[in-house]
């Protein structure tokens, strides 16, 4: 059933949806980066929830005109309008009173949600039977997508991400540095607005799918996740498209591959676990990763100053020292160095004494901020820039028989 | 308004500097966080060719009064002009070296991208920097002795090195006033070095720098003008004339003490 879904095998539906889903987490994803490299992730929070207003008021005023009240365009444009006045309530607060941005969002969020659920109930209550659908935009509801539906979400998906790597520049220029960017004439306030359009242009785009509460997590768990796997902002884009799109589709076609699994939530669900995945397992940032190299350098402190207490004829007493100078062969059980651990201890010594000379000499700049009192010197060194050095300590010290 | 004065003191210019000419002549500038002005009614007309320490005690005002000058902060009063003409049109003009600790160095990118952002306004908003803006960037670098971390993620630097990619950013954009905000704050000696010869450069190839400075011993090697300012502007004028003891006292107050003054071996006053 799952293999069919993610073959899209499962019928006209399910394939809208799935391929809808997978670009929404694409552009999603890549409009997220953006945030998260700005640092104000939550400010998708304060946008989707004031989408909820709009939405209900939409509906209210399609019905009043005669028609169909579940008119996606008509429900997108009326959230677009409410969401966008929440984020100026937003910027007024913080920038008219003395309150941070996290209460302003705080209080936006709040309240335009507060009131776009009782505009949902007025509606339950006005029009009973007729509502059905809206309370789904909440969380997403994907069981009555139809083919005009998914092409809104793939135009206005596919617009934003379009728009968003137009604006990646500047974006990236003031995400880095806001006061640079201002003094070369590029206005963070204005390069702001401009996300904070996207964000919310991805908002509605997702309301359908996964719902204007869980939207916020697809816009901030992939890039979240790709900085786990690269040191560079535009591989972060890239990374966080490629994890918003296989969490969409694949999150699209398990919730259709059995019945009653609501698919925003699934989707979300699946980004997490890819989240998961990349916290522990991903090289140099991940957990697990940083675990690991930090015993392996704790090993390596221990075994160097292990090595250059015995140079110094220093007895060793830490239990550890001594137990990996045995295991490599350096040293007996009883702390007396082994002739290998005495000649590693020698090449410890004269290494420290090089490193010394090295901080010294201008032209091994870039050389010399590499010294952690571990390395050995002829890694980062050529044999005739450490005879230079050997040439200026005189000779290599021998150890002390 | 025109402010008359023969340049003699550093031996070859002799130059009239007026608002018109001045790179950088800002005009009553007050600024002011919340009610308290940090910078009040400043004039202060810097020199062609020059190299300015702004110098004066904590809480002067001296990074204010860079930043309203370049349009980062807006003040409340005040007109600046830069090479006769209103800032808006002239940034081309100018490259500004932030302090460094006003960004997030973990901050996904590496030390040529940083550099790639000095030539944004060249590129424009559609343009991608290509081999000869990566090349640019390498020389630029390379001025300040980092041509070797180019590939290097930023987060990996020291201080020094951190700052000294700052002003390969600024060196990029190819401009002819140069604002630096501390740019020897906490930097290695090595760094100071570099940095202190690249603005030596840029002076010798007849562009403005303004800095920031905070240590009064090095002001007379580094400098040929001084500004001193602590709110309000103290004095202005060659190192040899204003950096003076009276005008330190007037400057510092009692935050700095005669003794230190007379360690400063000062040429005049």
């Amino acid at each position: 059933m799952l293999v069919d879904a993610l073959t899209l095998q499962l019928g006209y539906n399910a394939t809208l949806v799935a391929v809808g889903a997978a670009l929404l987490g694409i552009s999603a994803g890549v409009t997220g980066t953006f945030l998260f490299l700005r640092k104000r992730a939550l400010v998708a929070d304060a946008i989707s929830h004031a989408t909820l207003p709009g939405v209900g008021l939409a509906f209210i005023v399609m019905v009043a005109l005669g028609g169909d009240g579940r008119n996606l365009v008509g429900l997108m444009l009326g959230s677009a309008a409410s969401a966008w006045i929440g984020l100026l309530c937003v910027q007024a607060i913080v920038r008219r009173t003395r309150l941070a941005e996290d209460s302003a969002i705080g209080a936006v969020l709040s309240v335009f949600f507060g009131f776009g659920i009782v505009l949902l109930t007025v509606i339950q209550t006005m029009s009973s039977g007729r509502q059905a659908g809206l309370d789904g935009l909440l969380l997403g509801s994907t069981a009555g997508m139809l083919r005009q539906d998914a092409i809104v979400i793939a135009v206005g998906g596919a617009l934003t991400l379009a728009l968003v790597m137009l604006l990646r520049r500047p974006m990236t220029l003031v995400a880095f540095d806001a006061e640079y960017a201002r003094s070369i004439g590029v206005e963070p306030a204005r390069v702001d607005m401009m996300t904070m359009g996207l964000v919310l242009a991805v908002t509605v785009v997702g309301l359908k799918i996964v719902g204007l509460i869980l939207i916020v997590a697809l816009l901030i768990i992939p890039p979240v996740t790709a900085r786990f796997w690269t040191e560079r902002s535009e591989r972060v884009v890239a990374y966080a498209a490629v994890i918003g799109g296989v969490s969409g589709f694949v999150g699209a076609a398990i919730s259709a591959s059995a019945p009653a699994l609501p698919t925003g939530p699934i989707i979300v669900l699946t980004c997490f676990t890819l989240f998961v995945a990349s916290l522990f397992l991903a090289p140099r940032r991940g957990v697990l990763a940083a675990y690991l190299h930090h015993r392996q350098f704790q090993q390596r402190v221990h075994v160097r100053q292990g090595l250059l207490a015995l140079a110094q004829q220093q007895p060793v007493y830490e239990p550890l020292t001594i137990r990996l100078l045995a295991r490599d062969g350096l040293a007996r059980r009883d702390g007396v160095p082994t002739d290998a651990g005495r000649a590693r201890a020698a090449r410890a010594l004269r290494d420290e004494h090089r490193w010394q000379i090295v901080q010294t000499l201008p032209e091994y700049e870039a050389v010399s901020g590499l010294y952690d009192g571990l390395r050995d010197i002829e890694t980062v060194l050529t044999a005739d820039q450490i005879a230079q050095i050997d040439g200026i300590i005189g000779g290599p010290r021998e150890m002390p028989a | 308004m025109t402010h008359l004065e023969l340049a003699t003191d550093d031996g070859h210019t002799l130059r009239q500097s007026t608002v018109e000419t001045s790179p950088l002549a800002i005009r009553g500038l007050t600024v002011s966080y919340g009610e308290k002005p940090a910078v009040f009614s400043v004039d202060a007309t810097f020199r062609d060719g020059s190299m300015t320490a702004i110098i004066g005690p904590n809480g002067a005002g001296k990074s204010t009064l860079l930043k309203a000058a370049l349009g980062v902060i807006r003040p409340l009063s005040g007109t600046v002009t830069v090479y006769g003409k209103p800032l808006a049109g002239q940034r081309q003009r100018i490259a500004y070296v932030p302090q460094r600790a006003s960004v997030d160095w973990d901050f996904p990118t590496r030390v040529v991208d940083v550099v790639l952002m000095g030539l944004y306004r060249q590129l424009g908003l559609l343009g991608r920097a290509g081999a000869t803006h990566r090349a640019k960037a390498l020389a630029c670098l390379e001025r300040v002795g980092m041509a070797d971390f180019a590939n290097r993620q930023i987060g990996q630097l020291s201080g020094g090195q951190q700052q000294r990619v700052f002003l390969a950013r600024a060196l990029a954009q190819d401009a002819d006033l140069y604002l630096l905000d501390e740019p020897f704050a906490g930097v290695d000696a090595a760094t100071e070095k570099a940095i202190i010869d690249v603005l030596k450069t840029l002076k010798a190839e007849g562009k403005t720098v303004v800095a920031v400075h905070h240590d009064l011993a090095t002001v007379a090697e580094y400098f040929d003008r001084v500004f001193l300012i602590n709110v309000r502007k103290v004095a202005e004028g060659p190192v040899g004339e204003a950096f003076n003891a009276e005008n330190l006292q007037k400057a510092y107050g009692g935050r700095l003490a005669m003794a230190q003054i007379e360690n400063l071996q000062l040429t005049a006053g």
